[in-house]
């Protein structure tokens, strides 16, 4: 990656770009208008399969449950040669050591959501300490949250220190800011909050937490990918994107990639720039993979749920 | 024919033009009949003139034959006045109509007399200039409700707040009926600026006076200059330019001539000009006015913008 | 991995790794006959002359079909039949069982939809992702919106009755051939006339289906008769005696000429001709969603497009974002197979436009305006032309002032208020324009100063069965859509 070009200028972000909700959802159906067959289908259900952040944050998960997942991480169906791996697996910090562990060797990433998941309604010094523990516990990749209280409240100071302060702690690993969409309530804000997180170091940005409804919607996805095309050709500096919840089916997930194909080409079609936050979405490709090379529709019953 | 009954009247010509009245114990000061271009009251530049006579054989006056380049001339003042007499509020306009009205109403006795030397007979005369005065009125309360009544909210499919409204034309030219002398002018003037249009006229070739002291009547009655010019001359001379002109967009034509009507069509063909033919209509009954004439010089514009949330939101409901 | 092209500046890679699969479009879902014969008085009829012409696909240029080429007798029968069933059949009939027939035809659209959708992609070059997103369903909400209108015209005109007129002479272009069919037919036909149309020579197709639904529909014989034919059936038609009204969809020259032709007569006219319209993006407007707008204002359906926004106003501060936005946005607008779902320019409707087209483009590299255009591939058969877009353009540039009529953009810049809505309305034209900006008040001060007759604010090539569409200056005159599309079909009586 060439070096980022020197940022001096930190804009005014009460004036970022300005969003129509009409135009923008329409030019979001319009990717969903893309038919995509044959080759075309097969591969691009391979790559989503492979930009996939593989994820379970609840309350009630063991060990055990991430161990499972961290097999169906590498092992998405063996019953079939040549399918990839995931990206990634995302869980709370407390859950990397077993699943630093568990893909040992696999090149697949833990990233772990930190900073008061999933509300961030915390001190500062405890998001830092909760990302430097999920860092010191090999997390590759961290997802953070922004204060959307702050974020509401104008105070985007406050809200770009934090991102640089995380993003200060997290080290060597990557970071995915979150800015909960769901809650902020206009595209205009999204873009707002896109070019914040940018500014101050995001390495990646992403949608939601999966806790809030809407999550990911296609053109909160389109705004936020804009804002760092735009941010690339002001800038030189590429950032990550990723949407998260409610994408569960391939199709779905088709449209996505359509959309980054054309709104930032060939250099972000790949899990080191593009990923999925999804847990359910894997089988559905797996079954879509399926049906593409026997041409027979498939049943949930033939793919390990975990 | 009726001139031994106007005992009051102060003007009368002579077969040379000249007022020679034995009994008048002063001698009278006769009135020039200019036309009347962007506001004010030039001769032709052409400098010719013409001696239209009423039905005694009497002769009117020197009336200005109008040229083809005061034709032009009063498109500029016409095209120039646009911009303003189209921008001011519906209601500003309404006020100038009803102006126009009061002091057509205290000109009343000029426009008598001078309808009576021009062969109308006295009842008929005030029954004119009544009608007249009546017409404004009634177009001046039409200046801000017709694009009300021919507006529309469009209930479109997509998420766009969708509306229609009427909107002027831009400049008219109008050669106005030929049979009388201030009715008609003034019924085919009044829709045409009541809807923010700015016009070129070209007055009763034979009954002309009126028109003259008509544009003295809208010269005290705050109507910006240019918005509506008036010319005197020959139609069969002017009909071509008020049709064929690249910067007229509407013109209208109330004879039923029909070789006029068909190079009328023609010509205006150049340019597209909207044209109206008003041939059929009697000025002096109802169907002499109504707001469908203000329209024939009306454009509509639909305007599009979306709207966001139109149906997402759940907020408010 | 970003990449940066020899002098240093960034640029993005749409020729990606990740492509897609042709996704054609099935052929044999519409029928397609050999021949098409004259459909008057309900009836295919042969053509006096015995003559057909091809009618080819300008995609492949492989001929489709071939149809009667109508002479001044043909048209004498079809006006025949039209008038016969205006005095004997349709001017009767209570307007409420008018409107069912025409409600009846909007459905039967509906049905097939997806054969249409598929012979006006074959026939006019169209992607069929228009013909089957736009072109079809909005032809049938066109019928669908007028036939609610047939019995309700007394509510439309305040003070006045209605009179149909007669027998209505219509003829559409070929750039939305069946749209513009519904356009001219729904109308009529609600307020009681009965039509003689004729579609453009390029592209008959649809139209003759048309007429096969209007057959189905059971609608009384020569209420609407469909002919074919080139530029001397249009003649005939606007030459006929005993037509009331002309309604005319194309070029602003041959607009002219009917305006001359029926001097004379009696007969109404309407007008929707051609354009040139500004589209003008402010500092502050949401500019992503103005470029997708520039992009569907020029690009939509190859620029075929009578209110195309083909001249862009850019204010200068942010001119250098619009044009890079533009050349990235046109790198990814797919160029080829018509029937692909996922083409999104398909054929030049004939080699005649785009030697047109071509014209243009050379004419603007001679004036000294910087031509882009997409790297794409063109298909090797067929009418195709890349999207183009010509900077550093001045007002006085002809690629500024004349109608293209194709996937021309001319970008041009501008300072102020003031100065942009002169240079817009700076046109003999006057059918569309564009503004965005994100300041309300902005809106309506350019919204109402455009002397254009449909104006769309932060949108653009926006269309709905009840929104008037039409003109100001030498872009026709008269509406279609909306209530103010009824009073072109209409005597109002005291």
């Amino acid at each position: 990656m060439a070096p980022a070009r020197s940022l001096t200028v930190i804009p005014d972000f009460t004036l970022t770009a300005r969003i129509d909700q009409v135009g923008a959802e329409e030019r979001a159906s319009r990717f969903t208008k893309r038919s995509i067959k044959k080759d075309a289908k097969m591969n691009g259900l391979k790559l989503v399969l492979n930009m996939i952040d593989l994820t379970t944050l609840e309350g009630k998960d063991t060990d055990g449950k991430v161990k499972q997942l961290c097999y169906k991480a590498m092992h998405p169906h063996d019953a079939v040669p040549g399918i990839p791996t995931v990206a990634a697996i995302c869980v709370y910090p407390s859950m990397v050591k077993v699943a630093k562990k568990a893909l040992e060797g696999s090149g697949i990433k833990v990233a772990s959501v930190a900073s008061a998941f999933p509300s961030g309604q915390a001190p500062r010094d405890i998001k830092i300490r909760d990302t430097k523990y999920a860092v010191s516990e090999g997390a590759d990749e961290v997802d953070m949250v922004i204060s959307r209280g702050k974020f509401h409240a104008g105070e985007y100071n406050f809200v770009f220190d934090e991102i640089a302060a995380i993003k200060e702690a997290c080290g060597d690993a990557r970071l995915k800011v979150i800015l909960e969409t769901g809650e902020l309530g206009t595209l205009d804000k999204v873009r707002r909050a896109s070019d914040i997180a940018m500014h101050a170091g995001a390495d990646f940005i992403k949608t939601s937490t999966g806790k809030i409804q809407p999550a990911a919607t296609m053109p909160v996805t389109l705004i936020m990918l804009e804002a760092i095309r735009d941010f690339y050709y002001k800038t030189g500096k590429m950032i990550g994107m990723k949407p998260a919840g409610g994408i569960s089916k391939s199709k779905l997930a088709l449209h996505y990639l359509v959309m980054v194909k054309e709104v930032l080409g060939e250099d972000w079609l790949n899990n080191h720039w593009f990923r999925f936050g999804a847990s359910s979405l894997a089988n559905d490709v797996l079954m879509q993979i399926l049906k593409e090379k026997t041409g027979v529709y498939q049943s949930a019953n033939y793919f390990s749920v975990d | 024919m009726e001139k031994t009954s106007i005992k009051k009247s102060s003007i009368s010509i002579s077969e040379n033009g000249i007022e020679k009245k034995a009994s008048a114990k002063r001698l009278a000061v006769l009135k020039t009949y200019k036309i009347y271009i962007g506001g004010q009251f030039p001769r032709t530049e052409s400098g010719r003139y013409y001696i239209p006579t009423n039905a005694a054989g009497k002769k009117l006056a020197n009336v200005c034959l109008s040229s083809r380049k005061d034709f032009r001339d009063a498109v500029v003042a016409a095209r120039a006045a646009f911009g303003g007499w189209s921008g001011r509020a519906a209601f500003n306009r309404s006020q100038v109509l009803y102006r126009m009205a009061e002091m057509l109403e205290g000109r009343k006795a000029q426009f008598i007399e001078e309808l009576i030397q021009q062969d109308a007979g006295k009842s008929k005369a005030e029954k004119e200039i009544n009608l007249a005065i009546d017409r404004l009125i009634y177009y001046a309360g039409w200046c801000d409700k017709f694009q009300q009544l021919f507006s529309a909210v469009n209930p479109v499919a997509t998420a766009h707040f969708n509306f229609s409204v009427p909107e002027p034309t831009g400049v008219v030219s109008i050669i106005a009926p030929q049979g009388d002398s201030l009715l008609g002018l003034v019924s085919v003037i009044a829709p045409v600026i009541a809807g923010g249009n700015t016009c070129v006229v070209l007055a009763s070739e034979t009954k002309p006076l009126c028109a003259v002291t008509f544009a003295e009547v809208l010269n005290s009655s705050d109507l910006p200059g240019g918005v509506v010019n008036i010319l005197t001359g020959r139609p069969a001379e002017l009909a071509s330019w008020f049709t064929d002109h690249m910067d007229v967009n509407a013109t209208i034509y109330c004879e039923k001539d029909s070789e006029t009507k068909k190079m009328i069509r023609e010509k205006s063909a150049m340019n597209l000009k909207r044209v109206f033919f008003y041939d059929q209509v009697n000025w002096y009954t109802a169907e002499g006015q109504s707001p469908y004439f203000i329209m024939d010089s009306q454009e509509i514009k639909t305007t599009w913008h979306p709207v966001e949330n139109i149906a997402g939101a759940g907020g408010g409901y | 991995m970003a990449t940066k092209t020899k002098n240093n500046t960034l640029k993005l890679k749409f020729d990606t790794s990740w492509s897609y699969s042709p996704a054609p479009e099935s052929k044999s879902a519409a029928t397609i006959h050999k021949q098409y014969d004259l459909f008057i008085d309900g009836e295919w009829q042969k053509p006096t002359s015995k003559k057909y012409f091809d009618t080819i696909n300008p995609g492949n240029e492989e001929k489709l079909s071939e149809v009667a080429d109508a002479g001044t007798a043909d048209v004498d029968k079809a006006v025949k039949a039209a008038r016969r069933a205006y005095e004997k059949v349709w001017k009767k009939m209570p307007a409420k069982e008018r409107a069912k027939y025409i409600f009846r035809i909007a459905r039967m659209i509906q049905e097939k939809a997806r054969e249409l959708a598929i012979i006006e992609s074959l026939d006019g070059g169209k992607p069929i992702r228009e013909s089957r997103d736009f072109d079809v369903p909005t032809a049938a909400n066109h019928f669908f919106y007028y036939a609610g209108w047939a019995d309700k015209l007394e509510y439309a005109f305040p003070n006045r009755r209605t009179e149909p007129l007669g027998v209505a002479g219509q003829i559409i272009p070929w750039n939305f051939p069946l749209l513009m069919a519904a356009w001219k037919i729904a109308p009529a036909i609600a307020t009681g006339n009965t039509v003689v149309l004729k579609p453009a020579e390029t592209t008959p197709l649809t139209a003759l289906k048309l007429a096969e639904i209007l057959q189905e529909s059971d609608l009384p014989p020569g209420v609407v008769n469909i002919i074919t034919g080139a530029g001397a059936t249009g003649a005939a038609i606007v030459n006929h005696p005993d037509i009331n009204k002309i309604a005319f969809t194309g070029s602003t020259d041959v607009g002219k000429i009917i305006q001359r032709a029926i001097a004379g007569t009696n007969k109404k006219v309407t007008l929707e001709l051609g354009g040139k319209a500004a589209n003008i993006i402010f500092e502050d407007a949401p500019i992503d969603q103005a470029v997708e707008g520039v992009i569907n204002g020029i690009y939509f359906n190859q620029g075929h497009v009578c209110c195309a926004g083909s001249r862009l106003y850019v204010q200068e501060s942010v001119a250098k974002e619009v044009i890079r936005k533009l050349k990235d946005r046109i790198e990814s607008l797919i160029v080829g197979d018509p029937l692909d779902k996922n083409t999104d320019i398909g054929a030049i409707n004939s080699r005649q436009q785009l030697e047109t087209i071509h014209k243009y483009l050379s004419i603007g590299k001679k004036e000294g305006a910087e031509m882009y255009e997409s790297s794409c591939r063109l298909p090797g058969k067929g009418f195709y032309c890349r999207p183009t877009l010509f900077t550093n353009v001045a007002q006085s540039n002809r690629i500024a002032q004349e109608e293209i009529f194709g996937p021309v953009l001319a970008v041009l810049t501008f300072r102020t208020d003031d100065e942009v809505i002169e240079k817009a309305n700076n046109s003999p034209y006057g059918l569309s324009a564009g503004v965005w900006t994100d300041k309300g008040s902005k809106i309506f001060n350019m919204t109402k100063r455009m002397r254009a007759g449909v104006v769309w604010a932060n949108t653009f090539n926006k269309f709905d069965p009840s929104s008037p569409f039409g003109g100001y200056k030498e872009s026709g005159f008269g509406r279609e859509g909306g209530l103010h599309g009824l009073a072109p079909y209409l005597n109002l009586v005291n």
